[in-house]
């Protein structure tokens, strides 16, 4: 079963030196959850 | 046509700990939030003195007088293991003192906006006297300073933003235009103290490539700061604004911007200019900036340190016409993360990483050495950014297995062998890339090290204008000290095209 269903609402901060913002958000639209904010954020 | 070569680095470090108080945003935007936190009552016992300054670990790393190798030998975290009776000096530059520097601002100030106290500048101008690369001529630029009453009269009724040192108000930046937000104190500040760094990075590079002024044609800025006043924000030119004072008469210059990745920008687009033959020598040079100073303050102080973030970066890069001897910059092996690469960490790896070493018949492994974003791990771990190093290169570990160039039990030893733990202090543009070129030059040279790659990686998102980040990296390796061949054809080869020509010509008449 999936961690995300219709009901999740998800944040995303993405790190440029981890994983950036958008590269989370193609996993998440595989699931049912809805992204109401991504962001990819310069921590240094 | 011969590839440019790197023939010089220099790097300067300035201790700022009243400009990480009064100037860095972090505190700045505490002042304004919270004017009463516990954080700005307490922030003076959390700042470091000259000597921590000097005798901290990366620092001396940065300058020239200890390696990325006695890094690597010193067990995380360096903030508690000094390096006692450091010097001030280094090979490759200088951590200069805040008082200093207040006064190199004043010197490079060429609209007399800087007003520096008379007690003060009696006491700068003879410590910067016995400066090696601030002549007296520079020195008389200081005057005689002015009243201090003058100076707080500026500042309470015009705007002028307070200069400090030691707690003490010492003087002041003037705003340049009563209305106009670019030429406001706070702007030509920030720019003056960007200017002042630059050009004590490019006195250390004339002094160490111990090359005639007079030679280098263009300057190539690249730091994160913009000049220019209400009609055009960032008209710039902080090349030219630094080339004057570094007395580079024959030069001109211009501004690269990509936040933290223009200084590898900068090197490529030098490296072109001279490959192109445009010009035989460029200056690519930057300063630093104030507001990043304590950026992570907060989380220092939480955790028992002091604020790690009390240093302002410079330093500039010499690109010459291939002299045979100097590190080759290998145009033709320049990676770029494209509109259109995305953002998963495996295509960013791949168009900054492996396309170019794709297109010189590479291994990632051929690659002894790669200066990624080479921040002090010592300021971001307690800030919870990580190992920001560390991380890239695991990246490109990562690719290296996909790619079965190396195996996935090697990803440590790969980590270990050719990347480095991080020195530089969090100034942007200063970490980016550009930290191991001196060093590089030095390992390249002595035969330890054959290919680097210098990786720049800039967070464009920053200024709301794309979404997209962006990155460059560019090879340098080992000179095979051939020179450019001349290509030129000689008297006697054009006689033989004639001759050849009359020839054909004549056995096609007899064929007829």
């Amino acid at each position: 079963m999936s961690i995300f269903d219709e009901n999740s609402k998800v944040i995303i901060i993405g790190d440029r030196d981890g994983i950036p913002g958008p590269a989370i958000e193609e996993c998440i639209k595989t699931t049912p959850a809805e992204i109401v904010f991504s962001a990819t954020e310069c921590f240094v | 046509m011969s590839n440019a070569v790197i023939k010089c680095a220099s790097y300067i470090l300035v201790h700022a700990p009243d400009m990480v108080i009064h100037n860095g945003s972090t505190q700045t935007t505490e002042k304004l939030l919270n004017p009463n936190s516990e954080y700005l009552k307490n922030i003076r016992s959390s700042l470091r003195s000259y000597e921590e300054a000097i005798n901290y670990l990366p620092n001396q790393v940065y300058i020239g007088n200890k390696t990325p190798e006695d890094l690597k030998l010193t067990p995380q975290p360096w903030v508690d293991k000094p390096v006692l009776n450091s010097s001030r000096y280094g090979k490759f530059g200088e951590i200069m003192p805040e008082d200093e520097f207040i006064g190199l601002m004043k010197i490079v100030d060429v609209f007399d906006l800087v007003k520096l106290s008379k007690e003060f500048t009696s006491s700068i101008k003879e410590k910067l006297l016995n400066h090696d690369l601030i002549n007296n001529e520079l020195v008389s630029r200081l005057k005689d300073g002015e009243d201090l009453g003058d100076v707080e009269k500026l500042i309470n009724e015009q705007d002028a933003e307070p200069l400090y040192f030691d707690n003490n108000l010492v003087g002041c930046v003037k705003r340049a235009h009563d209305i106009d937000p670019n030429l406001s104190a706070h702007v030509i500040f920030e720019n003056l103290v960007s200017k002042a760094s630059g050009v004590l990075a490019a006195l250390h590079l004339i002094k160490r490539a111990n090359i005639d002024p007079n030679e280098i044609e263009y300057v190539i800025e690249c730091s994160e700061e913009a000049c220019g006043d209400m009609n055009q924000r960032g008209g710039g030119n902080f090349a030219k604004a630094i080339a004057e004072f570094a007395g580079l008469i024959n030069a001109t210059g211009s501004d690269v911007r990509g936040f933290c990745a223009a200084p590898t920008h900068a090197i490529i687009s030098a490296a072109s200019l001279v490959k192109a033959k445009t010009f035989k020598n460029v200056l690519v040079v930057s300063g630093g900036s104030t507001a990043k100073l304590g950026m992570n303050g907060k989380d220092h102080v939480k955790k028992g340190l002091p604020i790690l973030e009390d240093v302002i970066g410079g330093f500039a890069v010499l690109v010459s016409e291939n002299d045979g001897i100097s590190p080759i910059i290998r145009n033709d092996l320049v990676g770029r993360h494209t509109v259109g690469t995305g953002s998963s960490p495996q295509a960013v790896i791949t168009s900054l990483v492996t396309a170019p070493l794709d297109r010189g018949n590479l291994k990632i492994t051929d690659i002894d050495k790669y200066s990624v974003e080479m921040q002090n791990p010592d300021i971001t771990k307690p800030a919870g950014a990580g190992d920001v190093p560390n991380a890239n290169y695991k990246m490109i570990a990562a690719l290296g297995v996909k790619r079965g160039e190396l195996d996935r039990t090697q990803i440590n030893e790969f980590i270990d062998k050719h990347g480095m733990e991080g020195w530089a202090p969090t100034q942007g543009h200063i970490p980016s890339g550009v930290p191991y070129v001196g060093f590089a030059i030095d390992d390249i040279m002595s035969g330890n090290v054959n290919k680097v790659m210098i990786v720049g990686k800039g967070s464009l998102f920053l200024g709301r204008m794309t979404n997209l980040f962006d990155g460059v990296s560019v090879v340098i390796e080992k000179n095979d000290g051939k020179k450019e061949e001349n290509k030129g054809i000689s008297e006697e080869q054009i006689r033989n095209f004639v001759a050849e020509a009359m020839r054909d010509f004549a056995a096609h008449l007899l064929e007829e």
